[in-house]
C-alpha cells in the first residue's frame, strides 16, 4: 500500500525583507515518520515550524494536512486539523497547575472550552484524561504543581504532553531537550522513544546523540533551503553537510 | 525519572485548580460569600439619608465588576470602559424621555446598545494587544465624549439629559425620593449580574480567559480562536458596564456629560485595582471603600480625598498583590503565626 503523505509541503517560501528564511522548501511527512531536522543557527528551523504551524504566513508554497490545504488557516485551525507543537521556549500557562495546563488543551481538542453551561461531565472525564497523560510520560506525581515552580525540565516534559493531548498526526517538536541538564536529558529520551507510532513526528534538536537515535531520516536545512534529506548515516558521512554544519560542532 | 521529580509536591489552594468550582473550604467560604451581600442588605435598613450614596456604591461596584472580567480574568487593559457605561447611561435616558419611561424596558435596551458597540469595537481593535489597544480604547471614549458634548439636541449637552421620567418598576414600585426603590432595583440587577460573572468565570470559557491572559500564545497552539473568546468576553462587560449606567440614569433621573469622561474609566479602574482583580468581590470592596473615603475625608478639605485615595492605591499596589481582599489573607498568617506561638514555648 503506497500510502500518501500525512503532510506535505511544496515550494514553501518566506522573506524577512531583504533575509530570506525559506526558500522552496519541500518536504513530505508519512504517517508514524520520524525525522530530524538540523542546520546551523540561522538556517531557518525554528521559522519553518511557525511557517507550519500559522505562527508565520509563508509568501509563497503549499502545506497539505492530511489532504486539506491550510497554508492559509489561523494557527488554532491547524490545530484542530491536526497539527501540533513544542516550544523552543517554554509556552506555558505558568500560573496554572500542571493537569490544567493539561485539560485546558484537551477542552479546547474535544471543542467544550468555551461553554458556561452544561460542562461538568466533560470537565470531569478532562481532568481524568489530563492525570493519566501526565503518567504516561512519568509525572503524574506533580499534578497539583503550578508551572512557575517547577525545575525547567519538567517544564519541558509538560510542553510534550500537552502536544500529546492534542491527538496530533503531525507533531512538531522545537528542541525538545533544550537547555535541560545533561544529567535529565535521559528522561526527555524515555519520553521521545514512546511517543505514538502512528503520529508523524519533525523534531529539530541541536544535540546531535538525540538526533541520530530518534530520527529514521535527516532533512539538513542551510539558510533556508534543504541541502539534503537523507538517513542518518548517510547524512553524518556527507563531506557537504559536515562542512556547513556538523564539522563545526563535531570535529 | 527520579532526578526530574526531586521536588516533592507542595500543597497548593484548591482554588488554583480547575476542579475546585468554589474559592475556599467549606463555612468559611460561605461566610466569605454570605457577608457582602448582608451587608447590602442590612444596610437598606439601617442607611437612613445614605440610601442614594449606597445605591451610587452598588452601581459602580457593577461598573468595576464588568471591568473586571475584562481586566481581571481576560487581561484586556483598557481604559475605554467609560464609553459603555456612559452608553448605557445615555441610551437608558433618551430611550425613557422620547420613548418609552418603562424601566425594566429601558435597561435592556441600555443592555443592548452598549453591548452592540462593545461588539463592534472590539471586533475592530481586539487584534492589537497592549498600548496600542489601550490608546485606542481611549480614543473610542474620547470620541464618544465629544459627539455626546455636540450633540446638544439629543444629550444635553454639558448641561446634561435632563427631564429623564421612570415609571414605576413593574408599575408598583416607584422610585421616590428617600431612594428605596432605587437601591433595591440596583442590588437586584447587581445579584444577577453577579450571578453571571460567577457562572462565566468558573466555566471552562472563563478558564480559557485565564489561559488568555497568561500567554496567549499557548492559547493558540491548543487550538483556542483567542480573538473570538475575546470579544465575546468583551462584548458581554460591555453590557454590563452599560446596564450600570441604565442604573444610574434611571436612579438619579439626570445623565451628566461625565460619565463619558476619561476621568470615568480612571475611577471604577483605581476602584478594581484598590479592591482586587480577579475575585469578582474585589469590585465590592473597591468601590465601597473608594466611596467610604471619599466620604469621609471630604469633611477635612474638598480635594483631601483624592490623596488618601492615591496613597491606598500606592500602598495596596506596593503591599497587597491581590489588592485589599488580601488584607484577610494576611491577617489570616499573622492568626496562624500567633496561634502557633503558645505551643512553641
Amino acid at each position: 500500500m503506497s500510502a500518501a503523505p500525512v503532510l506535505s509541503v511544496r515550494g514553501l517560501c518566506k522573506n524577512f525583507g531583504a533575509l530570506i528564511v525559506a526558500q522552496s522548501i519541500d518536504v513530505d511527512l508519512m504517517a508514524g515518520a520520524r525525522v530530524g531536522l538540523i542546520g546551523p543557527n540561522g538556517a531557518g528551523k525554528t521559522t519553518f515550524v511557525n511557517l507550519l504551524t500559522g505562527f508565520l504566513h509563508p509568501d509563497a508554497g503549499t502545506i497539505m494536512l492530511g489532504g486539506v490545504a491550510i497554508e492559509t488557516m489561523a494557527a488554532e485551525k491547524r490545530v484542530h486539523q491536526g497539527l501540533a507543537r513544542t516550544h523552543q521556549i517554554n509556552t506555558l500557562l505558568v500560573e496554572m497547575n500542571v493537569r490544567d495546563n493539561v485539560a485546558i488543551a484537551i477542552a479546547e481538542r474535544d471543542k467544550f472550552a468555551w461553554r458556561t453551561i452544561r460542562y461538568k461531565p466533560q470537565w470531569r472525564a478532562c481532568l481524568d484524561e489530563a492525570q493519566s497523560r501526565l503518567e504516561q510520560i512519568g509525572i503524574g506525581q506533580i499534578g497539583d504543581r503550578i508551572v512557575r515552580e517547577l525545575p525547567y525540565g519538567q517544564q519541558r516534559l509538560l510542553e510534550i504532553a500537552i502536544a500529546l493531548a492534542l491527538k496530533p498526526r503531525v507533531l512538531l517538536l522545537d528542541e525538545p531537550a533544550a537547555g535541560v541538564p545533561s544529567a535529565e536529558t535521559h528522561h526527555i529520551h524515555d519520553v521521545l522513544s514512546k511517543l505514538p507510532k502512528d503520529i508523524a513526528i519533525l523534531i529539530i534538536e541541536h544535540d546531535m546523540d538525540v538526533i541520530f537515535r530518534f530520527a529514521q531520516e535527516i532533512i539538513v536545512l542551510v539558510q533556508g533551503r534543504v541541502l539534503r534529506r537523507d538517513a542518518p548515516a548517510a547524512i553524518a558521512a556527507d563531506p557537504e553537510v559536515r562542512a556547513v554544519y556538523l564539522g563545526r560542532s563535531a570535529v | 525519572m527520579a532526578a526530574l521529580n526531586r521536588n516533592e509536591p507542595v500543597a497548593e489552594p484548591p482554588s488554583t485548580s480547575i476542579g475546585a468550582l468554589t474559592s475556599g473550604r467549606g463555612w468559611l467560604a460561605l461566610v466569605g460569600h454570605a457577608l457582602p451581600w448582608a451587608i447590602i442588605i442590612v444596610f437598606y435598613f439601617t442607611a437612613g439619608g445614605y440610601l442614594s450614596l449606597g445605591t451610587q456604591v452598588l452601581i459602580w461596584i457593577l461598573f468595576a465588576l464588568s471591568l473586571d472580567l475584562a481586566l481581571g480574568y481576560a487581561g484586556i487593559v483598557t481604559l475605554g470602559q467609560a464609553a459603555f457605561f456612559g452608553l448605557g447611561a445615555y441610551a437608558a435616558g433618551i430611550f425613557a424621555i422620547h420613548v418609552s419611561s418603562d424601566p425594566i424596558l429601558g435597561h435592556v435596551v441600555a443592555i443592548v446598545v452598549a453591548g452592540l458597540f462593545g461588539l463592534v469595537t472590539g471586533a475592530l481593535i481586539l487584534h492589537t494587544t497592549g498600548v496600542t489597544f489601550l490608546m485606542l480604547t481611549l480614543a473610542i471614549v474620547s470620541i464618544l465624549f465629544e459627539y455626546a458634548n455636540q450633540a446638544r439636541s439629543l444629550t444635553g449637552g454639558d448641561d446634561g439629559l435632563q427631564g429623564v421620567k421612570i415609571d414605576p418598576i413593574f408599575g408598583v414600585f416607584e422610585f421616590n425620593i428617600f431612594g428605596e426603590t432605587a437601591y433595591v432595583y440596583a442590588a437586584v440587577v447587581l445579584f444577577i449580574w453577579f450571578l453571571i460573572a460567577w457562572r462565566i468565570v468558573h466555566s471552562p470559557f472563563g478558564r480559557s480567559l485565564d489561559g488568555i491572559r497568561q500567554n496567549s500564545r499557548r492559547m493558540r497552539a491548543i487550538g483556542t480562536p483567542v480573538w473570538w473568546r475575546l470579544l465575546a468576553v468583551y462584548t458581554l462587560s460591555a453590557a454590563m458596564a452599560g446596564s450600570a449606567g441604565a442604573l444610574s440614569a434611571h436612579a438619579t433621573r439626570f445623565v451628566g456629560l461625565s460619565v463619558l469622561s476619561l476621568l470615568t474609566s480612571g475611577i471604577v479602574t483605581v476602584m478594581l485595582i484598590l479592591g482586587g482583580t480577579r475575585r469578582l468581590y474585589g469590585a465590592f470592596v473597591g468601590a465601597a471603600v473608594y466611596y467610604l473615603v471619599q466620604d469621609q475625608t471630604a469633611r477635612v478639605s474638598p480635594y483631601f480625598w483624592e490623596f488618601v485615595v492615591g496613597l491606598m492605591l500606592i500602598a495596596t499596589v506596593l503591599f497587597l498583590e491581590g489588592g485589599l481582599l488580601d488584607l484577610g489573607r494576611v491577617a489570616q498568617r499573622l492568626f496562624d503565626r500567633f496561634r502557633k506561638r503558645p505551643d512553641a514555648t
